[in-house]
């Protein structure tokens, strides 16, 4: 298989061979790989592609093979978070975005690796051990959804599901040089995907181009009464796949340029921002002054809800079982055991930010510094278009640089979550480089408006080549 | 701060044993990061609402009308602990 195929090459070399002879090209190259980005193929894929050549390729992705994170539910094929508590956890359903896939006629390749409940930065604490960034072996992909954007940056898969709950679709986008897109808090279904920080996720595509992007977009989103917080709202994301940014209107945060910021990242974006202004858009310098107390809300909500949502894993109906006196000794033993040391550490300070006496201090107080961020973006987006800044201020950092100071971990995503409290769309598309690590720029609409967001990313691919350039380890 | 027999105790509130030798670590880790928490406390919210989520949304219904549910053999199949169409879990007293 030719790295780096877009879906409608995909769909072309289904016409002119097969669905089978495609998703076999795929399983061959994941079989050589060397980044540890998938955790299981599936074993079906190979049948799955059969019925559909047999059906005659009915469906808008008829044949396309997607990877899938570990922790979006697939009947009959092991879901698990990347991490031990749930080693031989199989679903009885599907997710809403897989059920939407396979009807549109996707085959899914297989899951991909992750940090362990999405918890990172850095895909480095999978019970399934780190993905290596395909563009060097020596540094993380970023995470959590590190496995989605190696496995597509390395061709092993044409396209990806991920999910963002504080940056993990954009950060790993980013460092791989691929694009990613979060959308609008509400805007996909979260039936299905396992719970981590509930009020800040959302699935995310992950592609090579900005078109593919809009393609599963227009699969996967759409109201589904499961989730109690799916908006029902109708769009057609492939209509903003036009080269026009004439007038466009882009606001430039300053305190998305803070210290510690790589000056070859800023050096990409601004130059990304010029490039807008040849095209026709006009930029002009915003001010959002919570930004800076965006990231410890943003730790004390996901941490807060990650201890609620966790409880389940308990030892009683699924995964690890480590047998006590009475079930909270069973309990307290299975979590000991199956959690690793970060999701622990989440978890613990989860409670104590909700335990008697400090939920004003931490989780309360969290929620209105939520909403002055959030005002923060009511405000900048009020007055022009689009957001633009650098998605990580850092290209990818090596494995093992941080993974021991869990602050200096979550320092990293200081871009990227202040998006997930306001639930605004963003999206990474790939700018330039830092040494020969890409770089990403973060552009952010308002809510529902990834028509605009889109539009922009794909005028900007257009009219650069950024991605022409590939990484060493694309087979 | 918190203590290493804070920890303990949160430990055991969110059921995940924490024996002594481990507790230390967790403390010096954990207080780095409440410390990083504190800075909100600059932060003037007096009059401002919390933001629990952002969806437009404040009570979903559906009609009171009995769908059809996963089947039991499904839901158990999971789990090697079951009796009776049960999950089976030790004494919980």
């Amino acid at each position: 298989m030719a790295a780096w195929t877009d879906i409608s090459g995909i769909i072309q070399k289904i016409a002119d061979s097969s669905a089978e002879e495609v998703t076999a090209a795929y399983i061959e190259t994941i079989g050589k790989s060397r980044i540890n980005g998938f955790t299981t193929v599936w074993d079906e894929a190979i049948n799955v592609a059969r019925e559909i050549d047999a059906k005659g390729h009915a469906g808008p992705l008829a044949g396309v093979p997607i990877a899938i994170k570990e922790n979006i539910s697939t009947k009959g094929l092991s879901t698990t978070c990347s991490s031990k508590i749930l080693q031989g956890y199989v679903p009885p359903y599907d997710a809403h975005v897989i059920e939407r896939l396979k009807e549109a006629g996707a085959v899914i390749l297989g899951k991909t690796n992750m940090d362990e409940f999405a918890m990172g930065t850095s895909t480095e604490s999978s019970c399934y051990g780190p993905t290596f960034n395909p563009w060097d072996m020596d540094r993380v992909p970023g995470g959590s959804s590190g496995g989605s954007a190696a496995v597509v940056a390395a061709g092993e898969a044409p396209v990806s599901l991920g999910s963002d709950t504080g940056g993990s679709v954009r950060c790993p986008a980013a460092f791989c040089g691929v694009v990613g897109l979060k959308p609008t808090y509400g805007c996909i279904s979260r039936y299905g995907l396992i719970s981590y920080a509930n009020s800040l996720e959302q699935i995310g595509p992950l592609a090579t181009n900005v078109a593919d992007i809009a393609t599963i977009m227009d699969v996967v989103a759409g109201y589904d009464h499961r989730d109690s917080t799916s908006i029902n709202r109708e769009n057609t994301y492939s209509d903003a796949l036009k080269d026009d940014v004439k007038g466009m209107k882009i606001g430039v945060p300053d305190e998305y340029f803070g210290e510690g910021i790589d000056k070859d990242v800023e050096k990409s974006v601004w130059d990304a921002i010029g490039k807008f202004e040849d095209m026709g858009a006009t930029y002009e310098k915003v001010s959002m002054p919570h930004t800076k107390y965006a990231l410890a809300s943003y730790y004390i909500i996901a941490m807060s809800e990650a201890s609620s949502n966790l409880a389940r894993f308990d030892g009683t109906r699924y995964g690890l079982r480590t047998e006590g006196e009475n079930w909270h000794v069973m309990a307290s033993k299975t979590r000991a055991e199956g959690f690793g040391t970060e999701v622990k550490r989440r978890i613990l300070l989860g409670t104590y930010a909700l335990s008697a006496g400090y939920h004003d201090k931490y989780y309360l107080k969290a929620l209105k510094v939520r909403t002055l961020v959030k005002q923060d973006f009511d405000k900048a987006l009020a007055n022009v278009d689009v957001l633009m800044a650098p998605t990580m201020p850092t290209p990818a950092f090596k494995i093992g640089e941080k993974i021991e100071d869990p602050l200096s971990l979550y320092l990293a995503d200081v871009n990227t979550v202040p998006v997930n409290l306001a639930g605004v769309p963003s999206i990474s598309v790939p700018c330039g480089f830092a040494g020969d690590m890409p770089v990403g720029l973060q552009i952010i609409g308002k809510h529902f408006d990834e028509n605009t967001i889109i539009k922009a990313a794909y005028s900007f691919e257009q009219n650069t080549d950024h991605n022409s350039r590939r990484p060493p380890e694309v087979a | 701060m918190i203590t290493k027999e804070e920890v303990e105790h949160v430990g055991w509130l969110a059921r995940i044993e924490i024996d002594a030798k481990q507790s230390d670590a967790y403390a010096v880790k954990l207080n780095s990061v409440l410390d990083y928490f504190g800075q909100l406390d600059e932060v003037d919210t007096e009059n401002v609402p919390p933001t629990y989520h952002v969806a437009d949304i404040v009570n979903v219904f559906r009609k009171d009308v009995v769908q059809e549910s996963m089947p039991q053999e499904d839901v158990l199949a999971n789990t090697e602990n079951k009796q009776e169409g049960n999950f089976k879990a030790p004494r919980i007293m």
